[in-house]
């Protein structure tokens, strides 16, 4: 974290003077009391300044980024991180030539280091942020595929009339079908089990 | 590889100084050993070993490259 000693008359001056010596707003500041000031007599005699260690906060996206950057590089993995903070929500997109090893299988390596990161930068924050990690479009892509899985199972279900147990799924893919099917006018779905091996069920309204 | 862990431990837990990683060779593949401060270990299981197993996972797709199986204990 970059950061300051700084001395001046009051903590508010030094907050003053340290802000204009890093370049940023006084509320992007951390400040560190080193030394209160004290007046001393007729403000002359033993009096003494403030002194204060400013430090640069950093962005829970800031955050995001450092972490995934060092990941990469120790997973020797070539890539490049897009952070995007909004109030609620980080979300990251990837590039790189091998973004298949990010993604794994069903992306379950993706959604290990987004899980990851969630915790790093919510772990000292009081308000929490959604983080979201896509690379190559995965994410969508994988949306469009659930939606389409759903309706074709759904179609089997009414003409088979027996209902049908999907694999696990995290719960975001089983939003997905839920969502899909909410207005099928033969089928309903649930979800049963204990994560994360719980699954969605498709059945006869 | 113990490079890997050791930082996805330390980003995780309060006492990143207490954590501790070795390396133990075996036939055909390679066992992390991972250490943290008692009061650290729920830091890195989770809720049903859900953050021991992202670890694993993302391990995992670090070592593809590599011929030895990379396995990630908790100790």
């Amino acid at each position: 974290m970059k950061s300051v000693i700084v001395t001046g008359k009051t903590v508010e001056e030094a907050t003053l003077a340290a802000a204009i010596q890093l370049a940023v707003p006084r509320n992007q500041l951390v400040i560190e009391v080193l030394e209160e000031p004290v007046k001393g007599i007729l403000g002359v005699f033993g009096r003494q300044d403030a002194k204060i260690k400013a430090s640069v906060m950093r962005s829970m996206g800031d955050i995001a980024r450092d972490f995934l950057t060092t990941l990469f590089q120790k997973m020797n993995l070539e890539a490049s991180v897009d952070v995007t903070e909004t109030d609620d929500t980080i979300s990251v997109q990837v590039e790189g030539p091998n973004m298949g090893i990010l993604i794994g299988h069903r992306g379950e390596t993706l959604d290990a280091v987004q899980y990851l990161t969630s915790l790093v930068v919510n772990k000292d924050s009081d308000n929490y942020k959604k983080v979201i990690i896509d690379t190559e479009n995965y994410r969508s892509k994988r949306e469009e595929t659930l939606r389409k899985l759903a309706k074709r199972l759904a179609h089997k279900v009414a003409k088979t009339k027996r209902k049908i147990v999907l694999e696990p799924m995290n719960p975001f893919e089983r939003r997905v079908i839920h969502s899909t099917l909410q207005k099928d006018p033969k089928v309903t779905t649930y979800s049963e089990g204990e994560e994360p091996y719980r699954k969605v069920i498709i059945t006869l309204k | 590889m113990e490079d890997l862990v050791s930082f996805l431990a330390k980003q995780l837990v309060d006492e990143p100084d207490k954590v501790e990683v070795q390396r133990v060779e075996q036939n055909n593949s390679v066992t992390i050993e991972l250490s943290v401060a008692p009061d650290d270990m729920g830091k890195v299981i989770g809720k049903q070993g859900r953050i021991a197993k992202a670890i694993r996972t993302v391990v995992k797709a670090a070592s593809l490259k590599e011929e030895k199986k990379v396995n990630v204990e908790i100790i």
